[in-house]
């Protein structure tokens, strides 16, 4: 059935059943395929984009449960100030090694600075803890969040 | 076809060629490159380099990226012969073709080693073709002139050509013999040895399509794959229609499979519109398997059946030094121990995945691979085609850690596109992933030391119980006959029990030694306690004088000096000998593989029945050359940590034939809040640079259960810690 879905400022018509999992409209009906399957159920992060500025896991989140509410992907992010200081630490620092869970932690990363602008080691890793990095990136990951937040230099 | 990708390698390398942009490409021959038995010459024509008019150098990556690096790295030991700029380089995968790029695998750390010499022979061969362009349109002896980076000079004529000038003169021009030029004297490197920022990062942080699982081509269905949680156990019974009910789905078959563990396994393919539609099929079914020879098989059998080969003399003799039994009944103090380790799994972050597209007899595959050479002939040999009709493209794989040198995955894909007739995409679950890897294969080690009067190693034993058959290992479960203390004590047996295992197994990050690390490290710690002396001046002790032990050209003969200077320098940045706090401890492990030499310090505390590390500390020796320092500093501190959170929590047990464990939640990964500050320090030694993606992680599980002791007295012996220490 046809549904209305607002993804980066963009409003899409798509032909999804309403319990489908946000992930795989992004993904195979949309093809915004920045946004990464690693468990299917909550447990990595790969699959983290914002719904009205809150990271949530796009894989338990179904379509249904977006309704009018504006998505941003990876693939959007740049187009938020908060967003884009992110993604230019993330590449200054160069923390991704295979790369596939870091849309996921730029995503919670932004998601944090927005609500927290200068976080501590505390709050970095209460709010980073759901993203999964299987090549362990974790050292970078937390530099170029206090990079980013101007805490230390890239 | 063509797929929808950042790097549509194929397209720009072989389908442009000479007619991109005006530019050509730079062919030339390079014999070293093409390594297949004498085969040298079938076809050494190499393309990695394309210079365009206005200079921009387009360099071809040959191996796959995984995570290692290795698409910026190995480009950089081209660009800095050539001699041209690093900003003016872009950097595409190379297609995968054998005959043209030799050995395009990512495995064993060996493409540094591999390629140090012939990707800068490469470099080389364009900048000599480049100068003998520039010499015959001057009409000057070429050896009158000199580069400069991305210009070719002549300082007599005070004249300049740029490079995107003289490519295309350069291109027709027959290259010299590689081995008669002179690569650069390396107080002259430019950009080896610079910390370059690997080259997809800005891709990744923007999310564009690079990975398999972002492949979509035109026409395009997806598949998931239902297997038995038994391996190769096959379909007995199931009803297809309620999948088939289910919106979307296309295509629901049975797979009868055949009974190669790395082949195509029996099981249920659901097709359909959009991967979810195929998932809600799948979960609509109910298969019952049929019955299956391993299905009894348990880690708690395992377990008690190695208790009982321990109990019995060893099936065989790997080494024997000395007279163990001699030296033991002579010793001052003898210390046994039973060391072991479970299953572990790959869990690569992006799950199994290919798309294939089967047509006229031919099939197209594109695969996060780490090996494609193997998966070619594992679907030519099921499919019934000639491997000479399968075309491979590489992806950028969502880490490797050695699963993707198998290919289980992508003779899937090709059987189902065969299967349905169109174009595919196969994407495994976490839990299809979890529970079909090919794991690191457990295993059971016996130990036996004997200790003189002055506290000297005088005897050293090890029964290992490992799978296998007969003098025939599982994949992944075999040992060397002489792992160190081997060369350093006058009576040593490497013994060996194997039982049979029905549980696929394979190359996990430094094999073997990922668990032999923690085993022998562990136990000389125990060893250096019993004899009363500091863990670090035991260690330098063992060592002893520089020189080679083992057997030389073998692949655990190393040089004891390389390691007493890592282990020197990992002692002094970590302090060692210092006092720490109450539930604090230093821990310490060296360990050698894959050619590379590394010490690691941790500083671990322990509380709460957790034990936390604080600190690392790493010492490196890879050789004389790092080539991109920032590439080596993730690959080292990736290992090490990745060494921590095995260590702490990560085992796949096997029930009733199959895989326990189903996804993070029972198979707990580290996460950022354990993770500790790795500080890095690579030890340059007068040896060719060799590979990093997997030496740094054999010594981190020991140099962690050792700081675990030296904080609680509390020796762990067993891996994962887990609630060891509750």
């Amino acid at each position: 059935m046809s549904t209305s879905l607002k993804v980066n400022g963009q409003v899409h018509t798509v032909d999804a059943e309403p319990d489908t999992p946000l992930l795989w409209v992004l993904r195979d009906v949309l093809g915004l395929v920045g946004t990464k399957y690693g468990c299917g159920v909550a447990q990595c992060g790969a699959c983290t984009v914002h719904i009205d500025g809150v990271a949530m896991r796009s894989c338990v989140t179904s379509l249904a449960r977006v309704g009018a509410k504006a998505v941003t992907t990876i693939e959007g992010i740049g187009a938020n100030p908060v967003g884009a200081k992110v993604q230019d630490a993330w590449k200054a620092i160069d923390v991704p090694q295979c790369g596939y869970c870091q849309a996921g932690q730029i995503m919670s990363a932004t998601a944090l600075l927005a609500a927290a602008p200068k976080p501590t080691d505390d709050e970095i890793d209460a709010a980073m803890n759901g993203n999964l990095c299987r090549c362990a990136t974790y050292i970078r990951i937390r530099k170029a969040i206090k990079a980013a937040s101007g805490q230390v230099e890239a | 076809m063509d797929a929808i990708l950042e790097n549509p390698s194929r397209r720009l390398f072989l389908k442009t060629g000479a007619a991109a942009g005006g530019g050509l490409l730079l062919s030339f021959s390079l014999p070293g490159l093409v390594r297949a038995q004498g085969e040298a010459t079938a076809n050494p024509f190499s393309a990695f380099v394309r210079i365009a008019p206005d200079g921009v150098v387009t360099i071809a990556a040959k191996r796959p990226e995984i995570g290692q690096g290795i698409k910026t790295s190995m480009p950089m030991l081209i660009a800095e012969e050539l001699d041209v700029d690093w900003s003016a380089v872009r950097i595409e995968q190379a297609p995968i073709d054998a005959k043209v790029f030799g050995e395009q695998s990512a495995g064993g750390s060996t493409s540094t080693p591999d390629d140090w010499e012939p990707m800068r022979q490469v470099g080389a061969v364009g900048r000599a073709l480049l100068i003998q362009a520039a010499a015959q349109r001057w009409n000057v002896p070429a050896a009158g002139l000199a580069t400069e980076p991305g210009f070719v000079v002549d300082k007599a004529g005070k004249r300049r050509a740029s490079y995107g000038e003289l490519a295309q003169a350069a291109a027709g021009l027959t290259p010299p013999d590689p081995k008669t030029l002179t690569l650069k004297d390396p107080k002259a490197y430019r950009i080896i040895g610079k910390a370059q920022p690997q080259s997809d990062t800005p891709a990744i942080v923007t999310g564009k399509p690079l990975y398999g699982i972002d492949v979509r081509v035109p026409g395009m269905l997806y598949a998931t794959f239902l297997k038995a949680p038994v391996f190769a156990a096959k379909v007995a019974k199931v009803d297809l229609a309620p999948a088939k009910a289910v919106k979307g789905v296309r295509h629901v078959f049975v797979v009868d499979g055949g009974t190669e563990l790395e082949g195509l396994l029996g099981g249920v393919v659901v097709v359909a519109d959009t991967w979810w539609q195929a998932r809600k099929g799948r979960n609509a079914l109910e298969v019952t398997w049929a019955d299956h020879p391993t299905s009894g098989q348990s880690s708690a059998g395992f377990i008690a059946k190695a208790a009982e080969l321990h109990g019995q003399p060893p099936h065989r003799s790997l080494k024997t030094v000395g007279d163990v039994d001699a030296a033991l009944k002579g010793a001052a103090k003898v210390v046994k121990a039973d060391y072991s380790y479970p299953f572990n799994a790959h869990a690569t972050l992006e799950p199994q995945n290919c798309t294939a597209s089967f047509k006229d007899g031919k099939v197209e595959i594109w695969a996060p691979a780490q090996n494609p050479e193997d998966g070619r002939e594992l679907v030519a040999k099921t499919l019934g085609i000639k491997p000479d009709d399968i075309t491979i493209h590489f992806t950028r794989s969502g880490g490797g850690f050695g699963r993707r040198l198998m290919n289980d995955f992508m003779v899937e894909a090709a059987w189902i596109s065969k299967t349905i007739g169109a174009p595919v995409k196969l994407l495994w679950t976490r839990e299809d992933d979890m529970q079909h890897d090919f794991y690191r294969p457990a295993g059971y080690h016996r130990l036996t030391a004997g200790l003189d009067a002055q506290g000297g190693l005088v005897a050293w034993r090890n029964h290992f119980v490992t799978f296998g058959e007969g003098t025939k290992f599982a994949r992944a479960a075999n040992i060397g006959g002489t792992q160190f203390p081997y060369g350093a004590v006058d009576n040593y047996a490497q013994d060996v029990s194997v039982m049979p295992l029905g549980v696929p197994t394979g190359w996990l990050r430094a094999p073997g030694n990922n668990a032999y690390g923690f085993v022998y490290q562990g136990f000389i710690d125990e060893v250096a306690y019993a004899a009363g002396a500091d863990p670090v001046e035991f260690r330098r002790k063992l060592l002893g004088a520089p020189r080679l032990i083992g057997e030389p050209g073998k692949g655990d003969s190393f040089h004891t000096g390389r390691m007493r200077a890592v282990l020197d320098k990992a002692a002094e940045a970590s302090g060692w000998g210092r006092k720490t706090d109450k539930g604090v401890g230093l821990g310490v492990a060296c360990h050698y593989s894959h050619r590379g030499y590394v010490a690691v310090v941790m500083e671990v505390a322990v509380a709460d029945g957790k034990a936390s590390v604080r600190k690392a500390w790493a010492a490196v020796d890879v050789g004389k050359q790092i080539v991109n320092p920032n590439g080596a500093e993730q690959q080292v501190q990736g290992s090490v940590i990745d060494g921590i959170g095995g260590a702490l929590a990560q085992a796949i047990t096997i029930e009733n034939g199959a895989v326990a464990q189903s996804n993070f939640g029972d198979f707990p990964m580290l996460r950022l809040a354990n993770a500790p500050q790795v500080e890095v320090h690579f030890v340059l030694s007068d040896n060719p640079p060799t590979g990093l993606g997997e030496p740094a992680l054999p010594p981190s599980p020991a140099a962690l259960v050792n700081a675990v002791f030296a904080a609680t007295g509390k020796r762990i012996r067993t891996l994962p810690i887990g609630d060891q220490l509750a």
